[in-house]
């Protein structure tokens, strides 16, 4: 499979399969996903995108007989380890997902939530991280005046830039966003590409997209998956300009999928 | 086939509906006709007991039928007492069972649990009453009680709540068995509720780095307050009002005293008890002021349980 040499991994997939049952959801991954850059996973649905992107923080692990094997390999460590700790693993690698999900609590305390599992700040440490998460998600000049308020009374583009500045307010060093404009609207959906082309000068972003037009704009690099297999991988402008293959050609121009 | 004129169908139609439209909103003004009814035959039942000991009736702990006598205070501590303390044992466990049915029990186990529990919430109140009365109080005289007489007795503050003779019957046995009645109840509800929080927003918290303690307790919890409030109000509702089980195991005395061992009253069971024998105006109609005084705590615990909700809302903040 193609493994596109990367200048700067931050990432390592080895040989990873994935099992619903007995189903064989992904076949024999091999990528690496380049630090601070964007990563986008495109492919018809149930081609694997989401089943690859949620083994890298083992969000699987929630529901029982799916598994996975192989390797990820994360600052040399491999992240499908039984003895890796899931909550330290979940710290460095952060997750938005498909619809906004904000806490029923309010703004504030949704930033601190996952913060406060992790390290004890004072008031003062606190309210500058909630802050500089809120900042970094652009969202700060909106609701800097409603901290108190309740996070689900945003709109919904608001409320997904909230589970962003919920998700790097942690600082993660990776980033992963499962389709994470699906329940959006246009000009929402422009905020956030917006935000994730800022984002990437601080984090590894891996996102999941069915918008190819997404992908393209979003993403340095594109890996086109086909029915749990990777059929193409490598640098954005050339999978959508120059395919090496017949399939992947054929998805991006729209005659497939 | 005969053909009907679509004037005289669309007219049929009408009328059905217009009917339809009738008896529904007959059944909703009727169920506060007898609402009101009911309030007002209690009001008027105990007229007679609250012309002869006015408010007093409430504060006083005499319950004397010989010199037409009568207090409200035992029957109603009892009651609170035995409500409280059967949330405070039923809450807990019932948000245990709820999680691990919801989060944590084995997909084959959730069914067999799910319905096992619910059963619990079929039994008669009348059986609980008889194995509260044969099985458990005797076990919970000779096993617990001393124990409680032994160890907690005799702690300061909280010591003379506990120690008394062990008798088996009385407060506490009654608070243990209600909660083991409305366990049922608050359980279902909390699973119920539970089960329709998004995997969505779990996964987010699970996604930050969660446990699932801080999962259910940060997130799906004050996601589901409302339900789960509801629930312990169904539960405290049925405490409060059930009459059989506690009738068997609360000893039925008109006596104050500091001891949960000992055997007290609550209202339901002293209607139950001493409706047959009630004999003149005055003891009757003090039964019937007792009922109303009941039916007047259930409503204030749940505009409590309102008001509650009215201020987490607050709490977690305005919506915009």
């Amino acid at each position: 499979m193609s493994t596109e040499t990367i200048a700067n991994p931050k990432v390592f997939v080895k040989d990873l399969n994935f099992f619903y049952g007995n189903y064989r959801a992904l076949k024999d991954i091999n990528l690496n996903i380049a630090e601070k850059m964007v990563t986008a996973f495109i492919g018809p649905s149930g081609c694997g995108k989401s089943t690859l992107l949620r083994t890298f923080n083992r969000m699987y692990q929630l529901y029982p007989k799916q598994r996975a094997t192989g390797e990820i390999l994360l600052d040399g460590a491999n992240v499908l380890d039984a003895k890796q700790d899931l909550n330290m693993l979940r710290a460095k690698i952060g997750m938005v997902f498909q619809k906004p999900t904000p806490f029923p609590m309010s703004i504030y305390d949704n930033i601190a939530f996952g913060v406060k599992l992790y390290e004890s700040l004072s008031k003062h440490d606190m309210e500058a991280r909630v802050e500089w998460a809120l900042k970094k998600a652009a969202l700060w000049t909106e609701v800097k005046d409603k901290l108190k308020q309740s996070g689900t009374g945003l709109s919904g583009g608001q409320q997904q830039r909230l589970c962003i500045a919920r998700a790097i307010a942690v600082k993660p060093q990776v980033l992963l966003l499962d389709e994470p404009t699906s329940a959006l609207d246009p000009i929402s959906t422009a905020h956030i590409e917006k935000l994730i082309d800022e984002l990437k000068e601080d984090f590894t972003i891996v996102i999941v997209t069915h918008n190819m037009q997404q992908a393209a704009r979003v993403s340095d690099y594109t890996a086109y998956m086909y029915l749990g297999d990777l059929i193409e991988f490598g640098e954005t402008s050339t999978v959508f300009t120059n395919p090496k293959r017949k399939e992947t050609e054929d998805y991006i121009t729209g005659r497939f999928g | 086939m005969p053909m009907f004129s679509l004037e005289a169908r669309l007219k049929r139609q009408a009328m059905f509906d217009l009917l339809f439209r009738t008896l529904t909103r007959l059944s909703a003004f009727g169920v506060l006709a007898l609402l009101a009814a009911i309030i007002f035959s209690l009001v008027v039942g105990s007229m007679p007991a609250i012309h002869a000991f006015g408010f007093g009736f409430l504060g006083s702990s005499e319950w004397d039928p010989v010199n037409d006598k009568f207090g409200a205070l035992i029957p109603i501590i009892g009651t609170l007492i035995t409500s409280g303390i059967a949330l405070l044992i039923a809450i807990p466990v019932s948000f245990g069972i709820a999680i691990f049915l919801t989060e944590l029990s084995p997909r084959v186990l959730r069914r067999p649990l799910g319905i096992a529990i619910e059963l619990l919430a079929g039994i008669p109140s009348i059986i609980y009453g008889m194995w509260g009365l044969f099985v458990f109080a005797p076990l919970f005289a000779e096993h617990v009680e001393p124990w409680l007489n032994n160890h907690i007795g005799t702690l300061p503050y909280i010591g003379p709540f506990f120690s008394g003779p062990p008798m088996g019957i009385g407060l506490l046995t009654a608070s243990i068995i209600l909660s083991i009645m409305v366990i049922p109840f608050i359980t279902s509800v909390m699973r119920d509720v539970f089960d329709v929080v998004p995997t969505l927003l779990k996964e987010s918290a699970y996604g930050l780095g969660a446990t699932t303690w801080e999962v259910m307790w940060q997130v799906v919890l004050p996601y589901t307050k409302v339900g789960v409030v509801g629930g312990i109000m169904l539960g405290l509702g049925r405490a409060l009002g059930e009459t059989m089980a506690v009738t068997f195991v609360i000893g039925n005395a008109h006596d104050i005293s500091k001891s949960l061992l000992m055997p007290g009253n609550s209202i339901s069971s002293a209607l139950a008890n001493e409706f047959t024998e009630a004999v003149g105006e005055l003891y009757t109609s003090s039964l019937i002021e007792l009922g109303l005084i009941l039916f007047f705590i259930t409503f204030v615990v749940l505009s409590i349980a309102r008001y509650m909700l009215y201020k987490l809302g607050q709490r977690e903040g305005s919506y915009t």
